[in-house]
């Protein structure tokens, strides 16, 4: 999964950085993630696991991290975890 | 109190210090309400005239190509609101009569020009400043006042679609700009509390479209980016926004290009007035005849 996840940011971020770079726990906003590329990526998020975040899920924890948006997938998606 | 004046809205119309046009949200101002606006214009100068801003005034209009760069259509396209116009030939012209006297839509014919409805007094400035190049050292300052629009029809005379907003725009570093900030979340207290309203300072978002929008407005809460200050009006739950104090860090120095004298991007931040909102939290508070309103407050706004 955080394979997937890691694509699509590089597709959304936007980061100044190369995602290969980034560690599963490190702060996406630090590294210069902005809210409006934090939107892109949560829709592309959604298309790619076929899941839509619930409304407690939108913000800014959630996408805060590799491992953060793992765990909203895993939670709201277990099935989706194992891909 | 009179017996027309049933909701506030209707005693606004019966006291004649608004005037019914047919449509929600635009009205007619009397002398009488134009100068409670005028006067708390010159209590807002009477707090931040002395800190030497660039007086800057724009027309309720702006530059269609700079509107759809600066980003407002993603985040507030129900909002936002454009101008059209003929431009057609004497065929076109007598299409446009013949569907008219019919009854029928004529607006079809008509063209997008290259000028919208300015949403808020600051968004024809950022790209004004772009051009003047990288900012001095201190950044700079401005002094902003205009009639604004917003695609909101609401029975509601405190959300108006043509409503008149002054905004004092600071653009610097980010020291700086929420130093600015602070000074006039501090100053709004003092100088809404001269007028004798109830009011509140919260932290607040601005209302993003669509479940995007969601997630725009919970990431501007978590980094309390936005403080209004609320003043019941129309409801004591749902108190109006008369003020607000926005922190935009760098959206608008990297989306035009304004840089620091040290060549790092600008940060901007603005405190906005709701001048309509303010005169009529009075209105609300003080009663439909200003010669009656205490004497504090008119001491205030009349000196
Ligand atoms: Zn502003």
């Amino acid at each position: 999964m955080k394979v997937i996840i890691r694509k699509l940011i590089e597709q959304h971020g936007r980061l100044p950085v190369a995602i290969a770079t980034l560690s599963d726990d490190q702060d996406l906003y630090a590294t210069g993630l902005t809210s409006f590329a934090a939107v892109q990526l949560m829709l592309g998020l959604e298309e790619a696991f076929d899941v839509e975040f619930p409304e407690r899920m939108l913000n800014r924890k959630s996408f805060a991290s590799i491992d953060a948006i793992a765990s909203c997938i895993a939670e709201i998606a277990p099935q989706k975890a194992v891909a | 109190m009179c017996e027309n004046c049933t909701t506030f809205r209707k005693g606004l119309f019966a006291h004649r210090l608004l005037i019914e046009t047919g449509v929600d949200g635009l009205y007619g101002r009397s002398g009488v309400f134009e100068d409670v606006i005028q006067r708390f214009d010159n209590l807002i100068t009477s707090f931040g005239g002395g800190d030497g801003a660039d007086v800057v005034r724009f027309p309720p209009g702006m530059n269609r190509a700079l509107f759809e760069k600066s980003g407002y259509l993603k985040s507030f396209p129900n909002l936002a609101g454009t101008i059209h116009a003929f431009n057609g030939n004497d065929k076109a012209h007598a299409d446009l009569l013949e569907k008219l006297f019919a009854g029928e839509d004529w607006t079809e014919g008509q063209e997008a020009t290259d000028i919208v409805l300015a949403p808020a007094a600051c968004y024809p400035l950022y790209p004004t400043v772009a051009q003047l190049g990288p900012l001095p050292e201190g950044g700079r300052l401005y002094d902003l006042q205009s009639y604004c629009f917003r695609r909101e029809p609401s029975q509601d005379p405190a959300r108006q679609q043509f409503f008149r907003m002054r905004e004092y725009v600071r653009i610097g570093s980010p020291e700086e700009v929420t130093e600015f900030r602070q000074t006039w979340l501090d100053r709004g207290r003092e100088l809404i509390g001269k007028l004798g309203v109830p009011f509140d300072v919260d932290v607040a978002n601005d209302p993003f479209f669509g479940r995007a929008g969601r997630m725009l407005a919970n990431n501007q809460r978590d980094q309390r980016l936005k403080f209004e200050l609320l003043v019941p009006i129309e409801s004591v739950e749902k108190p109006t926004a008369c003020l607000s104090f926005n922190y935009h860090q760098d959206h608008f120095g990297t989306l035009w290009g304004i840089s620091q004298h040290n060549g790092e991007t600008a940060h901007t931040a603005c405190v906005g007035f709701g001048m309509e909102r303010v005169a009529l939290a009075l209105f609300k508070h003080h009663g439909f005849e200003v010669d009656k309103w205490p004497s504090p407050v008119r001491k205030a706004l009349w000196g």
